[in-house]
């Protein structure tokens, strides 16, 4: 990444403990917001060396599944209010879970209300499937969400 | 007719496979619904292909007759067949436009269009065929003149939508050209005569009761006289025109919204399509 980054000094967190969860007791069909949370949890920030958990990007509110209508609404809070990477944020979630879900679960996929000066915006590309799929073709983009989402455990 | 008595019901037919990616647009070539004549199709991809299905007389199942690869570098967005039915027209996401010919059974491309910034995403003839429109994310509509050898010149560039343009669509008796937008509005492009400029007579916005978000997608009536549009707002809006007036010669008449129809879907609607 070039020098001088916008937000150069994050507040990090100590990730939170992880529990050993139990079988399932809703049984196998359930959509339990935790565990897509285990999924999403340790994508690691475009800018640092950071997982977004750490960064407080995400936290296990930021998760709500209505199992009934088959969707999955995830709020991320970008660490500064004009952070330019709040749409590599989302995209590398939206690619995080269509490999753990299969297609008929809606995502959608928004940053927390009031946390980022172009809301309304970044809310709107997001949610766009088409401006979704021409970015992940774009080879770039498609290198640093790879690397988002692959790079070594932190 | 079944639709007109009320059974409304769709029945799966049969699931045709090949593509290996997501599927995002098809088009019946129009050349092949008479009945005595094996109906057509074309699909496509994100897998940069498209593909051309036929159906077959006798047993009455689809079959893929060709698959249209190697020439697009980027998802194919949108196909769209010439009104005569001799030429296919693909948008793709790799800035270009193809153009098919079916030559004894083997479609090859015989131009490619190129010009827009970024992204193709839809195209459309207009009834006579002498015209071809296309738009994008660059937020332009081209409008490109259909010359003999299948040549493909640029009339105009039209700019006038403040984002991304979803689709365009040609009204199906009068050289009209309507286009829709991530700007959530559909605008009117016009030109007075055969050799003058095109521009936008009107936008149908949210001051005249148009969408709240994006518009994904419109279509007409047979007659002309009534379009639809559907949008990310989760709603589909009628509007009306006095079509008479306009194939008079009488200038150009605006569109006014007739009626919007909400709380039917509760996701974004993508496409919508008027009977024939």
């Amino acid at each position: 990444m070039t020098l001088g980054l916008i937000n150069a000094n994050p507040v990090v967190h100590a990730k939170k403990e992880r529990v050993a969860r139990s079988e399932d007791p809703h049984g196998e069909d359930a959509v339990d917001p935790l565990e897509i949370y285990d999924f999403v949890r340790d994508i690691r920030d475009p800018e640092h060396p950071y997982s977004l958990e750490q960064l407080s990007v995400l936290s296990e509110e930021s998760i709500t599944v209505d199992e009934k209508l088959g969707r999955i609404l995830i709020t991320f809070t970008p660490t500064i209010q004009h952070c330019s990477m709040a749409a590599v944020i989302g995209l590398c979630l939206r690619v995080k879970l269509k490999e753990c879900f299969p297609p008929h679960f809606k995502v959608d996929i928004k940053v927390a209300p009031g946390s980022h000066a172009d809301e309304e915006s970044v809310n709107k590309q997001l949610n766009d499937k088409e401006r979704v799929a021409a970015a992940l073709e774009n080879p770039n983009l498609r290198q640093l969400v790879d690397e988002c989402l692959y790079s070594n455990e932190l | 007719m079944d639709l007109l008595d009320g059974n409304l019901e769709l029945k799966e037919v049969q699931k045709l496979q090949g593509h290996t990616d997501r599927v995002w647009s098809l088009a019946w070539n129009p050349a092949t619904t008479a009945t005595d004549v094996p109906a057509v199709f074309a699909s496509c991809s994100g897998d940069k292909t498209v593909r051309i299905w036929e159906q077959s007389p006798s047993t009455r199942s689809w079959d893929c007759k060709a698959v249209l690869e190697e020439t697009h570098t980027r998802t194919v967005r949108s196909c769209a067949w010439s009104p005569s039915g001799k030429l296919l027209a693909t948008a793709s996401f790799d800035a270009t436009t193809a153009i098919w010919e079916n030559v004894g059974g083997d479609f090859e491309c015989v131009s490619t269009l190129e010009g827009h910034e970024n992204e193709v995403k839809s195209l459309c003839w207009n009834a006579s065929g002498s015209l071809l429109a296309t738009c994008g994310r660059d937020k332009t509509v081209w409008i490109w003149e259909v010359m003999p050898g299948n040549e493909f010149e640029c009339l105009q560039v039209l700019q006038g939508h403040t984002q991304d343009v979803k689709m365009v669509q040609w009204h199906p008796t009068m050289d009209i050209l309507f286009s829709c937008s991530y700007d959530n509005t559909v605008k009117v492009w016009w030109s007075e005569d055969a050799d003058g400029d095109w521009s936008c007579v009107q936008t149908l916005g949210e001051s005249s009761n148009g969408h709240s978000s994006t518009v994904w997608s419109l279509s007409f009536n047979a007659k002309g006289d009534k379009l639809v549009t559907c949008s990310d707002d989760l709603t589909l809006k009628i509007w009306e025109a006095d079509i008479i007036r306009m194939q008079s010669g009488d200038g150009y008449a605006p569109w006014n919204h007739l009626c919007t129809l909400s709380g039917y879907h509760d996701r974004t609607v993508f496409s919508v399509h008027w009977s024939r």
